[in-house]
C-alpha cells in the first residue's frame, strides 16, 4: 500500500483561522492564498480541510456544513515572513461549499485542518515522472512539478479554452480540451498514450475527475508502469474519524484521507472510481 | 494550565473518573488514525474526559458500500457500516494503543445476537485496560441492533444473559429510532445497566439527485449534527424522569451552551461527535466554553 512510503507531514491539532492574503482569477477557477503560521510546509499531495470562518451555511439547500478537502496547489515562504508557510488552493464554484470558498475576499478568514494525508512518493528506479491533470485537479501537480523541476512533463486537460487558462499555473504544460479550442482536440489520456508510447521509463503522477483517473490507470496498468493516482471522494472530516470516504481497493476499502489521497495505480482496479462523488 | 485542567471538576460516570464532562460519541473520533494525523499534539491536549472507541462486533467487518455521506442543513447523514477490524484484530492491534491515550477506555460493542454480545463482554470483561462497555443496541444501519434497542423486553433480555459476565459499568446506547427510548431506559436500569447515553442517529434517506435511488450505499442513514440537537434534548428529558442511573447526553452539541442544556435536562456527562469532524479538538472548546458558564469566577481566578 502506498501507506508503506508515506509521504506527510503532521498537522498541529485543531482548526485555526487564517486570513485570505491573495486571490486571483484563472478562467473559472479562483486561487486562494492564506499565511498559515502555525503549520509545517505540507508535502506534494497533502491536503487540508477547509470552511469560511463566517457564514459556512445559509447557502444552496441551506449548506455548507462540512468542511471542503483541498489539495495544497503550491507551498512557499511567505512574503517578508520567516515564519509559516503561504499556502494556497484552488477552488472551483461546483456546490455550495466551494461557492462560499470563491466569494472570499482579502482580509476574510479561512478555517483550516491540515496538512492531512500522504503526498506523491519520488518516481522509482530513475523514471521520468509523468504528470496528467484534468480540471480543477491540477492543483496537486503544481506543488510536485516544483519539487521535480524541468524534469517532470506536465500533460493537463480541460473542458474548453476557458477553463485551459487553469494551464499558466504550471510551467511549459500540453494541453488537450475536450471541445479543440485550446491545445490538443480531444482527452488527455490521448496525448499520455503519446507519451507512454515513446517514454516507457516513466512513473505517472495523475489528479483528475473520476472518469480519466480510471483511464490512467489501465493505460499504465496494461503497460505496468507505475502510477500515483490523487483520488478525491466525499469527505466529513479529513483526519479518519468518519470512515465515510472509503475507496474500494484490492486489500479491501481505505479510508482515502489517512491511507490516500495520493494511491497506488497497483492496489487499485476500476471499481475504485465509483461511488466517490465528492458534493463540493 | 491546559485548557482541559481549566474545564472544571472531574465526573465520576457510574465509577469511570472523566478529566472533564465533555466525551466523545462512539464512532466519531479514531484516536489512532488521529495520532498518525496530528502526531503527539493529540495525547498532550486530548479533547476528551474519556475515550469511547468505535464499535467492535465479533468478526471483522468491511462496512458498507460508498457513498457513505450525505451533507444536510445543519447536519450530515452517514451509512458506514460499523467497518472495525472484529474482536480479536481489536484486542491484538488497537487496545495496545488506545491504552497510550491519557484518559479512560470505553469500548463500544455490539453484537447480531445476545451470544455475541457475551462473547464481547465476556472479552473486555478480562481486560484492565477497558474502564467501562457501551453497548450498541441502536446503530440504524445494522437490523439487529435497531431490534435489541427498541424493546424494552429485548434490552431485559440482553441484559440478563450479560450483566453477570462482568463487574464493569454496562452503559446502554439508546436509539431514537423507537416507538417510547424512555421505556427501553426504564427497562435497561432494571435489568442493571449502570448508564444510558443518548442519542444515536436518527434514521433518514436521501435521493441521488436527479434520481428516485438512495444515495447512500447502505440505502438509508443515520442523521447527526445540530439538526438533531433539539431531538436529543427532549429525549434526554424524558429519559431523566424514566431512570436514576447517568445519563450521557448527544446530539449536535456544538458549543459549551449546547453541553450546558445537555447537563440542564439530567444528563451527568456530553458527548461531542458530528462537530469533531469539523474541528478535531472541538472537544477542548466545548469542554472550555462549558467551564467558563459554569464557574467564571474560578477560571478568573486562575488567570
Amino acid at each position: 500500500m502506498t501507506s508503506t512510503r508515506a509521504h506527510r507531514v503532521t498537522a498541529p491539532f485543531g482548526a485555526r483561522v487564517v486570513d485570505i492574503t491573495r486571490r486571483s482569477q484563472h478562467g473559472p477557477y479562483i486561487e486562494l492564498e492564506c499565511v498559515d503560521l502555525e503549520g509545517p510546509r505540507p508535502h506534494a499531495g497533502q491536503f487540508y480541510m477547509l470552511m469560511a470562518s463566517s457564514r459556512w451555511g445559509g447557502g444552496t439547500g441551506e449548506r455548507p456544513f462540512l468542511g471542503r478537502a483541498f489539495s495544497v496547489l503550491r507551498a512557499t515562504s511567505p512574503p517578508g515572513s520567516e515564519q509559516g508557510v503561504a499556502l494556497q488552493f484552488l477552488v472551483e464554484d461546483v456546490g455550495p461549499g466551494t461557492n462560499r470558498l470563491c466569494e472570499l475576499e482579502l482580509g476574510d478568514g479561512l478555517s483550516l485542518v491540515g496538512p492531512l494525508g500522504n503526498g506523491f512518493a519520488p518516481p522509482r528506479d530513475g523514471r521520468r515522472a509523468l504528470l496528467v491533470g484534468g480540471g480543477v485537479g491540477i492543483a496537486p501537480l503544481a506543488i510536485w512539478r516544483d519539487e521535480l523541476g524541468e524534469a517532470a512533463t506536465v500533460l493537463l486537460g480541460f473542458r474548453d479554452a476557458d477553463h485551459a487558462a487553469g494551464a499558466q499555473l504550471l510551467a511549459n504544460p500540453r494541453v488537450a480540451t475536450d471541445d479543440g479550442s485550446s491545445g490538443h482536440h480531444g482527452l488527455v489520456t490521448e496525448l499520455l498514450d503519446d507519451e507512454l508510447d515513446d517514454h516507457s521509463h516513466a512513473e505517472v503522477y495523475a489528479c483528475g475527475p473520476p472518469a480519466m483517473l480510471k483511464a490512467v490507470r489501465l493505460q499504465c496498468a496494461v503497460r505496468e508502469i507505475p502510477a500515483q493516482l490523487a483520488l478525491e471522494s466525499g469527505m466529513a472530516c479529513g483526519f479518519g474519524a468518519c470512515f465515510g470516504c472509503v475507496v474500494q481497493t484490492r486489500s479491501g476499502y481505505v479510508r482515502l484521507c489517512v491511507d490516500g489521497p495520493v494511491l497506488d495505480g497497483a492496489d487499485l482496479g476500476p471499481e475504485a472510481f465509483t461511488g466517490i462523488g465528492a458534493g463540493h | 494550565m491546559s485548557e482541559t485542567e481549566a474545564s472544571g471538576a472531574p465526573v465520576d460516570l457510574c465509577g469511570v473518573e472523566l478529566a472533564t464532562p465533555i466525551i466523545n460519541a462512539s464512532g466519531t473520533f479514531d484516536a489512532i488514525a488521529a495520532r498518525r494525523a496530528f502526531g503527539d499534539e493529540l495525547l498532550e491536549n486530548f479533547p476528551f474526559g474519556a475515550f469511547v472507541s468505535k464499535t467492535v462486533t465479533v468478526a471483522p467487518r468491511q462496512g458498507n458500500p460508498p457513498p457513505r455521506l450525505w451533507e444536510l442543513p445543519a447536519g450530515m447523514m452517514n451509512s458506514i457500516g460499523l467497518p472495525n477490524k472484529g474482536l480479536h484484530g481489536y484486542l491484538a492491534e488497537d487496545l495496545p494503543a488506545l491504552v497510550e491515550l491519557p484518559v479512560a477506555l470505553i469500548v463500544n460493542v455490539m453484537g447480531f445476537s445476545r451470544e455475541e454480545v457475551a462473547e464481547l463482554v465476556g472479552a473486555f470483561a478480562a481486560r484492565a485496560e477497558v474502564a467501562a462497555l457501551e453497548l450498541n443496541v441502536s446503530c440504524p444501519n445494522v437490523e439487529t441492533g435497531l431490534v435489541m434497542g427498541a424493546d424494552p423486553n429485548e434490552i431485559s433480555r440482553l441484559l440478563e444473559v450479560v450483566r453477570p459476565l462482568t463487574d464493569k459499568p454496562l452503559i446502554v446506547k439508546l436509539t431514537p429510532n423507537a416507538s417510547d427510548p424512555a421505556a427501553v431506559a426504564h427497562a435497561a436500569e432494571d435489568a442493571g445497566a449502570s448508564a444510558v447515553s443518548l442519542i444515536n442517529t436518527i434514521r433518514g434517506m436521501a435521493f441521488a439527485p436527479g434520481t428516485d435511488q438512495p444515495w447512500l450505499g447502505g440505502g438509508t442513514g443515520g442523521v447527526s449534527g445540530p439538526a438533531v440537537r433539539a431531538v436529543a434534548l427532549a429525549q434526554v428529558s424524558a429519559v431523566r424522569d424514566a431512570v436514576t442511573i447517568p445519563i450521557i447526553g448527544m446530539g449536535g452539541v456544538q458549543s459549551g451552551a449546547d453541553a450546558l442544556d445537555l447537563l440542564r435536562a439530567g444528563a451527568t456527562a456530553v458527548a461531542v461527535g458530528t462537530e469533531s469532524f469539523r474541528d478535531p479538538a472541538a472537544g477542548l472548546r466545548v469542554a472550555a466554553e462549558l467551564a467558563a458558564l459554569t464557574s467564571p469566577a474560578e477560571v478568573v481566578g486562575h488567570d
